[in-house]
């Protein structure tokens, strides 16, 4: 049995271990032994795919598993990870880990609250190790759907209009997935044979290109639903600011990964050709969303709109990154996913515990937390200055590879497009000072907030997990960006095949 | 074993508790409820033994391994229905009329398998016939109501109806080729107008039955008036049976003109699914919102059929199955709410999960099946479905049917934010439901769980169906 099979298996013994346990507190312990198992799993994946690697076996996808499950459809259970996958995984156990603690003082309903936050999980995990789209695309309408309860039962505000636009649209997204999914189903075999739901033995063929064309706006705009991209973003600042606190983290920092992560797996893998001649209506909507989204947030009052569109905007630079078709834009693309999704973790998290204290989350009735509570303030500055590239963290590395490879492109298109979206770390550092500045610094507004706690330790946990992941990748990216390229190598082999003249 | 086993059986319950109602008195009606389920768990075993294939009476019956597999999946439905009937039955109001529940249900189950099994058009529509009346008499049950009385109206009305028009184009075909065998019939359909015509009445009746766009106009009226248990009934094993021998005539009989009917299928595919959808939305009553819900379904089922090929008939019979168990979770919530409470409108189900979560989370999976989310069976039934059509090429079908999916998810969700996400001031009070109901329930959300994930049950399927080429 592979390593992998244990990614799908831990989360569901969790589920079962929390639908029968009696109390409050072994509900949530339950859920920490579990998802410490997932994490201590997927660093342990990390180290044995490196030292697979080290060893010379370069095989495409390891750790394969294949099971037959529907025999005359040809589908599969069939995982295997390659570098790409292997960081998303760790990405993902990390997240939801901090996510189990940011969720601490969860009081009402907490056994259905973490089993639909598992199932979640799972359905992330799921569709991130299979190399089968049958049981990708299950696992990722598994993922989505627990988001209507998790939003809709214990989100605030506007809840039940959030919930149910995200899944609407999520789901929206999703049908056209399906749609792109049963169309490649029925092209996979050009040459004859059986037809296959197999990403890698597709991968191998050549789908004819007009149902290229016809198939892959279905599929990158199903994914790019997820993916926040403009304009099909709106689910997103609503969604997340009525979400509780560790469903913000699990969604901005995993669930919209799906999105960038289909994207590329799916799309453009599987329909280079398509994703060559329609690549660029793409790249204009991604350049809209990477101003947009930045623009957007100097607007917010609201901490948690904030930060949404801030995602919006650092989401719309994966697609965007993606699209370059590149060996170092997508590096980056695939860094930023990581670096984004720990950030904005660590960012929903902060802005939860911030909440929880002040019971408001408007900018301006806040000012002064630093002396209140330093301990999420200073965690708070840490996020702010990796949102905004500072070099030593993550978000650094991530959009230094994306600008450096999107310039490669030496057409004038590309070229301006690259202007136009690194014009966005400017903004970038407007929104995220500006925060600072009225949120921590100056005046305590507020003579209740004079007595407020800093961080407890489950907070704590939560908060340093997420830390430490920023700025092991800001201080030492070159394993992660060395295991990405290794799985990156496929996919812009494929590319160059497609456009020689355009993939130096 | 004998051929027609599985009518020689219901035959002969059916018998047996007629004899056993007589002798029993008025004050112990309630006792023939054990033995009727107890016997229906039988001849469903039973009906899965090995049989071999045969014909009776000259070819007007047919038995081979697939309409045995499709009574099969009937008996389950039905037995389900009578597990879940029980805590109705008990009722004051029902006491004297315990058998008659039983006996009516047994003979419209033996129309439904003669009707499968039919071999030429006469069995057919005697089978349809069959299947039809008694539940009529099922709607009308509690006849001093207005409501119900109307639904037993309005279907032995609208049975009428369409069996007269059925029977119209029968008596074309049979103008037109001489014989009522479908085997003879077959070779000599060639399209011309007056077989033509034929076919479009033949359609137009069954689409009756299966209560497709437009001729569902009677569907919300008498799920709504009729009980429940009856609802459930007429919604999952009617309408199955209906499409069942719908699929077969179509991919036998009618296969030389496949083409035309095809055509005529994609419209009314679109228009099922369109309306069933957005008169859905619209509804209060937890009836007539299944009720709309079921013919959106309905609508599913035929991109099955549109498929045309092996793959095609599998789908349809795999979603079919599906449905029963998904569409039986769901009315059996609805319906024993209804006869704790008497309430059966959305709003009333505001915060159902505080009090009975058990209920809800059964009603939560029976819904996200039939919108078609995974890890549930619907999930592949739908996703099959889609599959099949695509093979034929149906792109634009197939997308406009996955837009309904968002639409149907729309309103199973608003029934599920009744449950789980609003608060009511005085919601549904807590009650213990009775072992029958949820040994019912329970095998339900077992085939919800179970018939995805095993997918012999596919593969089985597949092997016994066809396809036009």
């Amino acid at each position: 049995m592979s390593i992998l099979t244990l990614f799908i298996i831990i989360p569901v013994l969790t589920v079962i271990g929390i639908l029968l346990s009696k109390n409050h507190m072994q509900v949530k312990w339950v859920a920490v032994v579990g998802m410490s198992l997932q994490l201590l799993s997927a660093i342990s994946l990390i180290f044995l795919y490196l030292a697979q690697r080290k060893a010379g076996n370069m095989a495409e996808v390891l750790f394969v598993q294949d099971y037959v499950w529907y025999q005359t459809l040809n589908i599969h259970f069939y995982v295997g990870v390659d570098g790409v996958s292997v960081a998303m995984i760790g990405l993902t156990a990390l997240v939801v880990f901090a996510g189990i603690f940011a969720s601490w003082d969860i009081v009402d309903l907490p056994r259905e609250f973490f089993t639909s936050l598992i199932l979640l999980a799972t359905g992330v995990f799921g569709f991130f190790i299979c190399l089968d789209l049958f049981t990708m695309f299950l696992f990722y309408e598994l993922a989505v759907i627990p988001m209507y309860l998790l939003i809709g039962i214990w989100g605030s505000g506007p809840r039940h209009y959030s919930a149910m636009k995200l899944t609407l649209m999520l789901m929206g997204g999703s049908a056209f997935i399906l749609l792109g999914i049963i169309g490649i189903y029925f092209n996979s075999a050009p040459n004859g044979g059986p037809l296959t739901f197999d990403l890698i033995r597709i991968s191998k063929e050549h789908i004819p290109l007009n149902v290229q064309l016809f198939l892959f706006p279905f599929l990158f705009v199903g994914f790019g639903v997820l993916g926040a991209m403009f304009p099909f973003h709106t689910w997103s600042p609503d969604g997340h600011a009525s979400a509780p606190t560790a469903v913000s983290m699990l969604h901005a920092g995993v669930l919209m990964k799906l999105g960038g992560y289909g994207c590329y797996r799916v799309a453009v893998f599987l329909l280079p050709d398509a994703a060559h001649q329609l690549g660029w209506i793409f790249l204009i909507l991604a350049t809209i969303g990477v101003i947009y989204g930045a623009l957007g947030a100097i607007w917010q009052k609201d901490l948690k709109y904030i930060n949404a569109y801030s995602s919006v905007s650092h989401c719309a630079l994966v697609l965007f990154a993606i699209l370059m078709f590149n060996q170092t834009a997508m590096n980056g693309a695939i860094m930023q996913m990581i670096s984004h999704g720990i950030m904005t973790a660590l960012f929903f998290a902060l802005i939860g515990m911030i909440y929880g204290r002040t019971h408001t989350r408007f900018i301006n009735e806040m000012g002064g937390l630093m002396k209140v509570m330093p301990f999420l303030a200073v965690a708070y500055v840490i996020a702010g200055l990796a949102s905004l590239g500072l070099p030593g963290f993550s978000g650094f590395v991530a959009e230094m590879t994306i600008f450096v490879g999107a310039f490669q492109n030496v057409d004038t298109f590309h070229r301006v497009a690259t202007i136009i979206a690194a014009s966005s770390i400017v903004v970038t550092a407007v929104y995220v000072l500006r925060v600072v500045g009225i949120l921590l610094l100056g005046k305590i507004k507020n003579e209740h907030f004079e007595v407020l706690p800093d961080a407890r330790w489950y907070d704590k946990i939560s908060v340093v997990a997420l830390i430490f992941g920023i700025t092991l990748i800001g201080v030492a990216p070159l394993w992660l960006s060395d295991m990405i390229s290794q799985g990156l190598g496929p996919i812009v082999h494929r590319l160059i095949a497609a456009a020689p003249l355009l993939i130096k | 074993m004998l051929i027609m086993r599985h009518e020689l059986l219901l035959i002969v319950i059916t018998v047996i508790l007629l004899i056993v109602e007589i002798f029993l008195p008025d004050s112990q009606k309630r006792k023939i409820i054990l033995p009727a389920i107890l016997l229906m768990t039988c001849v469903t075993v039973v009906g899965f033994l090995p049989e071999t294939p045969g014909i009776l009476f000259g070819g007007m019956y047919q038995s081979t391994q697939l309409s045995m597999m499709l009574k099969n999946i009937l008996n389950i439905g039905v037995l389900i229905i009578f597990i879940q009937s029980v805590d109705w039955l008990k009722q004051e109001q029902n006491k004297q009329k315990i058998s008659e529940f039983f006996l009516l249900m047994l003979s419209t189950l033996i129309g439904m398998n003669y009707m499968i099994s039919a071999g030429d058009f006469l069995m057919f529509y005697i089978g349809l016939e069959l299947a039809t009346i008694p539940v009529a008499a099922l709607a009308a049950w509690e006849r001093m109501k207005e409501k119900s009385a109307e639904a037993g109206v309005k279907l032995i009305f609208i049975s009428a109806l369409s069996s007269g028009i059925l029977l119209y184009g029968l008596s074309m075909i049979y103008g037109t080729t001489g014989t009522m065998y479908f085997a003879d019939i077959a070779p000599l359909i060639t399209g011309a107008p007056l077989q033509v015509l034929a076919f479009i009445f033949f359609f137009a009746g069954m689409a009756f039955k299966i209560s497709l766009v437009p001729f569902h106009l009677w569907t919300a009226d008498v799920y709504e008036g009729a009980p429940v248990n009856v609802t459930s009934y007429l919604s999952v094993i009617s309408k199955g049976a209906a499409v069942f021998i719908f699929t077969i005539i179509l991919y036998t009989v009618f296969a030389k003109i496949a083409v035309m009917w095809s055509e005529v299928l994609y419209v009314i595919t679109i228009l099922t699914i369109t309306i069933g959808n957005l008169f859905a939305m619209r509804q209060q009553n937890l009836k007539r919102f299944l009720a709309f819900s079921s013919i959106a379904q309905a609508g599913f089922i035929l991109l099955g059929i549109i498929g045309q090929s092996q793959l095609g008939m599998t789908t349809v019979i795999y979603f079919a199955l599906v449905y029963i168990f998904s569409n039986l979770g769901a009315f059996g919530v609805v319906g024993i709410i209804s006869n704790r409470t008497g309430k059966e409108n959305i709003n009333d189900y505001d915060g159902l999960y505080r009090t009975n979560p058990n209920l809800s989370l059964v009603m939560m999976l029976a819904l996200f099946s039939l919108a078609g989310i995974p890890p549930l069976a619907g999930f592949f039934g739908k996703f099959f479905l889609f599959t099949a059509a695509a093979k034929q090429g149906y792109y634009i079908l197939v997308l406009i049917a996955l837009v309904n999916t968002i639409i149907s998810l729309y309103y199973y969700l608003l029934v599920i934010k009744a449950m789980l996400l609003n608060n009511s001031d005085q919601p549904i009070a807590a009650f213990k439901s009775d072992g029958y109901t949820r040994l019912g329930l329970l095998l339900c959300v077992a085939g919800m769980v179970i018939i995805g994930f095993a997918s012999s049950v596919y593969e089985m399927v597949y092997h016994l169906s066809y396809g036009l080429f």
